[in-house]
């Protein structure tokens, strides 16, 4: 789609685009380049010198169990975190578009989670799991449940990824009220008619109504688990127990900050830029199917 | 509703209320923690109603952080986070405005090159290129200091989508009238594009404002000195263990502090909050 009417300018047009274009170089393009040329190749310990090595850190990445076990860690972090965000969003969703009366405070009520920063979300939930003083914890104990994530590398899995879900439900919330409310209620009301139930009405009809939103949050979802959970891990296991929660974000900052292992840790960064350009492309291929609904 | 169904009903007010409370518990314990004494909260069970120390313990956070962790003060946090929360929203609509303005009503040579450009930046966030992007920063001698901490977040690939896509819906007659008016491209921009872009902005300003007051990894990485960190990154400096090493209560207090602008921010603006969101993901 263009413009029909367009103003004429042999320079004004370079100077509107020139501040986004030159903070794209210099922030997002010039440090990616470095990325991959980084990534082939090794430096010395000190960071003085460095040697062209080719795909050597990669062929080592991929030799590097820990790396594979990390792949596995982020797999099964991000679909725990985008399935049951996705399920009880879409619960919630479907409860609050049913009532009449409160419907806006439990919509109000309900969002806030989304202005929490994942750290905190983190510190939160770490201090109601915490093993001795945790209040959660103390309940689970009287359950014979023995909670301690600290030492304890699926307990830390499950603590991350009810802080990352906890977090992210009011959004998935808000997309499925807007895709629920957007469905035309005569269908709802037709299928009434011909005597489907509720739960009938629910899988027959709205929720493959909502399969775009719900293709959608998926995508979106699996985003959020692979980058923006960075602060509710940094901020609780660090990785930690072991291996347990070392998701591959995770590794790329602890590796090249902390490790200070720069070609291996860019190696990293590229592969990363990989997933994130294919779910790119997910992403906006289902965008413009979505159009053409 | 389509029919009346009483258990129904009563099932989903139940599943509604379960729901709130699950979101509401976690805020609930921080702030007992944040009016208690740290003895209070190491007694197990932690009680479950207010305690006397609220002034104590947020004074204590404001004026001169925790004693274990970083000692740095959390009001001087507050203000840092409040200039990221302000300026990356700001910057990011100017910068975004001009460029999708230039894209919309102007042709020229390289504008599918630079729109390509700008729609990369999507696939490239910090998260890959932590270490080199560290090195920009530091060799442009922008480490602990507030361009370092806000500059590279303005670029916006998203915003500058959403404006074009709100100019393209601007009816062409108008930038006609304009043209015909003898008024310069400049004049228009200030006279009638921003003017209706008013809504958009706000809705946008408001998922910004939230995106740059909770900022992470970047501030993370460019800041060392205890003057510059933001509130987020404050309680993690305040966090020197995992469990009862921890002054609960100074963390949960700035945890509450560090909370509170953005959500109130949702609650207040949820018109603009809900259209934002929406808006910049379609």
């Amino acid at each position: 789609m263009e413009k029909r009417v367009v103003f004429r300018s042999a320079w004004l047009p370079y100077f509107l685009v020139a501040p986004q274009i030159a903070i794209t170089v210099v922030f997002f393009f010039w440090p990616a380049v470095q990325a991959v040329w980084f990534s082939f190749q090794l430096q010395d310990a000190f960071g003085l010198k460095s040697q062209f090595v080719g795909m050597q850190n990669f062929a080592h990445l991929f030799n590097d169990r820990n790396y594979l076990t990390s792949f596995k860690t982020t797999a099964l972090f991000s679909g725990l975190v985008a399935f049951f965000g996705i399920a009880i969003s879409l619960l919630l969703a479907t409860m609050a578009d049913r009532v009449l009366r409160g419907a806006m405070a439990y919509k109000t009520l309900l969002i806030w989670p989304y202005a929490v920063a994942p750290a905190i979300a983190g510190v939160l939930w770490a201090f109601l799991f915490a093993p001795s003083i945790g209040i959660v914890t103390y309940v689970l104990k009287g359950w014979g449940v023995d909670w301690n994530w600290i030492i304890n590398g699926d307990q830390a899995m499950l603590l991350v990824v009810i802080a990352s879900v906890w977090k992210e439900i009011s959004y998935n919330f808000l997309f499925f009220l807007a895709g629920l409310q957007s469905i035309p209620k005569s269908l709802i009301e037709a299928a009434a008619i011909d005597g489907a139930g509720p739960a009938r009405r629910f899988w027959t009809i709205v929720f493959p109504l909502l399969s775009p939103t719900t293709f959608f949050l998926l995508v979106v979802n699996i985003v959020y688990a692979f980058f923006d959970t960075f602060g509710v891990i940094d901020a609780t296991t660090q990785g930690g127990p072991g291996q347990a929660t070392n998701i591959l974000v995770y590794k790329v900052y602890h590796d090249g900050v902390k490790a200070a292992d720069l070609g291996g840790s860019s190696a990293q960064s590229v592969i990363l830029m990989f997933i994130v350009i294919a779910l790119t492309v997910v992403q906006f291929r289902f965008i413009e199917r979505k159009v053409e609904y | 509703m389509v029919e009346n169904r009483p258990w129904l009903t009563f099932f989903s007010h139940t599943v509604l209320i379960l729901g709130v409370i699950a979101v509401a518990f976690p805020l609930y314990v921080t702030f007992v923690a944040s009016t208690l004494t740290l003895e209070q909260i190491m007694q197990v069970p932690m009680r479950l109603l207010p305690g006397d120390q609220l002034i104590e313990n947020y004074s204590q956070v404001l004026t001169g952080g925790s004693t274990k962790g970083s000692k740095a003060a959390v009001s001087h946090m507050l203000v840092n986070s409040l200039v990221m929360a302000l300026v990356i929203p700001l910057g990011k609509m100017s910068i975004s405005v001009i460029s999708a303005f230039a894209f919309v009503y102007f042709r020229f040579r390289l504008r599918m090159f630079f729109f390509w450009m700008i729609f990369i930046t999507l696939m490239l966030p910090v998260e890959v290129r932590i270490i080199p992007t560290f090195k920009v920063i530091a060799d442009l001698g922008m480490l602990n200091t507030y361009a370092g901490l806000t500059v590279p977040l303005i670029a916006s690939a998203t915003a500058t989508f959403l404006f074009r896509q709100f100019f393209m819906s601007i009816p062409d007659e108008l930038a006609e009238a304009a043209r015909v008016d003898g008024a310069s491209p400049m004049r228009f921009f200030w006279d009638v594009v921003l003017p209706l872009s008013k809504t958009i902005m706000a809705a946008l300003f408001v998922i910004q404002f939230i995106y740059g007051w909770n900022q992470y990894l970047w501030p993370l990485l460019v800041t060392t000195d205890e003057s510059m960190y933001t509130t987020v990154i404050g309680i993690k400096r305040m966090m020197v263990g995992s469990d009862s090493a921890n002054e609960w209560n100074l963390i949960m207090a700035t945890a509450i502090l560090a909370m509170l602008p953005p959500a109130l921010v949702v609650m207040f603006m949820q018109k603009w909050f809900v259209k934002g969101l929406v808006e910049t993901e379609k």
